[in-house]
């Protein structure tokens, strides 16, 4: 390589390093606002020491804790508990859920804290995993039974 | 090394490769692409969570996947041109920028037919989807800055700057699920570990994979070629060109 080409080279390569450094230490200054959730252990044992305040309005995301799926007869209102790893957190809702919606799903609840364990949730979302398989294969490996979102009832 | 690449920064040699390249690339990207969509869209089975809807994985993982690595592609080339100064690299770069930014925009907009039914909203500004938008812009102003300049010689130069400084995004993208808590899901088959689908749903994914990236690569070449005639229209090559095709025409 001739030293003109070898110059461009360490020029654009000085460049790349510094933008990727300053990129590096944004991304690392903000990672608490780009999280897009807290989780329930985050919520009840706090995060960095931090322990949301009453009346904030956040988002969680956990698991359903399976059989804590309370649903009003008369009306759209549900509750249900979340869980990590850790503590579990209450979640009421008011509204349609997204058909994702079952036990042991992953979900991620909008809502304001309205004391230490319960979020009063305006918009509840499901986070699905990243596997992909026919039913058969589900039911043999993780023995889930496929229940189709539309005929639920089944 | 890399001495038999050399020629190729010769407009006229780049235009001969571009024109015996094209017509493999088409025949790839017809053939998995037709093969791929059909098996993955009527035959490979339903997932056990999410039913027929999952389908929609065989448009929108080629294109994300895509969108990441024709910008890499394209800074690639920018990097090619800025330090040996080849005026091909950034015909390349520009002739690229279009065809990512429509990948790009095929995958939000299928991310977002996905989100609806799936996770219950159409965006989320979580980390995966901001960012991917934000490559989105990228693309865009890689474009715009390259439409800004009246000589293109300076506009290769500035659009290249961009084009390399945002490249800084795509690691930012893929390990986006990783580093933060995000709504979108994990990586299914770009990782080092075994892909987490079924291997009788992977096979069409894989295919369409093949089919965009080819797809993308003819028309890759057929924007190179035509850039190339447009910047060198003054050149005796393409003139004698011209004058052939015209000439074919007329015999006919």
């Amino acid at each position: 390589m001739n030293p003109r080409r070898k110059q461009r080279l360490a020029i654009v390569a000085a460049v790349g390093l510094l933008v990727v450094s300053a990129a590096g230490l944004m991304l690392y200054a903000l990672t608490d606002s780009i999280d897009l959730f807290y989780t329930p252990s985050e919520i009840i044992e706090g995060k960095d020491g931090q322990r949301p305040q009453i009346g904030q309005r956040l988002r969680i995301g956990g698991m359903v804790v399976p059989g804590t799926v309370n649903r009003d007869s008369q009306t759209l209102a549900v509750s249900f508990d979340l869980v990590d790893t850790g503590p579990k957190v209450t979640v009421r809702y008011s509204g349609i859920l997204p058909d994702l919606f079952r036990e042991g799903q992953g979900i991620v609840a909008t809502g304001v804290l309205v004391d230490d364990s319960t979020i009063q949730a305006q918009e509840v979302l499901a986070k699905h995993d990243e596997e992909y398989m026919p039913p058969e294969l589900a039911e043999k490996m993780k023995g889930i039974k496929h229940v189709k979102p539309a005929n639920g009832s089944e | 090394m890399w001495k038999w690449l050399h020629p190729y920064a010769k407009t006229e040699n780049a235009y001969q490769l571009c024109k015996t390249l094209q017509p493999y690339f088409w025949g790839v990207a017809v053939v998995a692409l037709v093969v791929g969509t059909i098996w993955g869209l009527a035959f490979a089975p339903q997932d056990y969570q999410q039913g027929d809807s999952f389908r929609i994985i065989y448009i929108h993982v080629p294109s994300a996947i895509l969108s990441m690595s024709t910008y890499v592609a394209m800074a690639v080339a920018a990097l090619v041109g800025m330090v040996w100064q080849w005026r091909t690299a950034f015909m390349a770069m520009i002739a690229m920028a279009p065809i990512g930014a429509v990948m790009t925009f095929i995958a939000l907009f299928t991310g977002a037919a996905w989100g609806k039914p799936m996770w219950g909203a159409w965006w989320v500004w979580d980390a995966r989807l901001t960012s991917e938008l934000i490559l989105l812009f990228l693309y865009l102003g890689v474009i715009a800055l390259y439409s800004a300049f009246e000589d293109k010689q300076q506009a290769g130069k500035a659009a290249g700057v961009m084009a390399l400084v945002g490249v800084v995004n795509v690691p930012i993208i893929h390990y986006s699920v990783e580093w933060w808590n995000t709504l979108h899901q994990g990586a299914t088959i770009s990782k080092f570990d075994k892909p987490s689908i079924a291997p009788e749903m992977l096979w069409p994914l894989l295919l369409n994979l093949l089919g965009f990236a080819a797809f993308i690569a003819a028309v890759t070449v057929m924007r190179l070629r035509n850039e190339i005639v447009r910047r060198e229209i003054q050149r005796p090559w393409v003139v004698e060109l011209a004058q052939q095709e015209l000439g074919g025409r007329n015999a006919v």
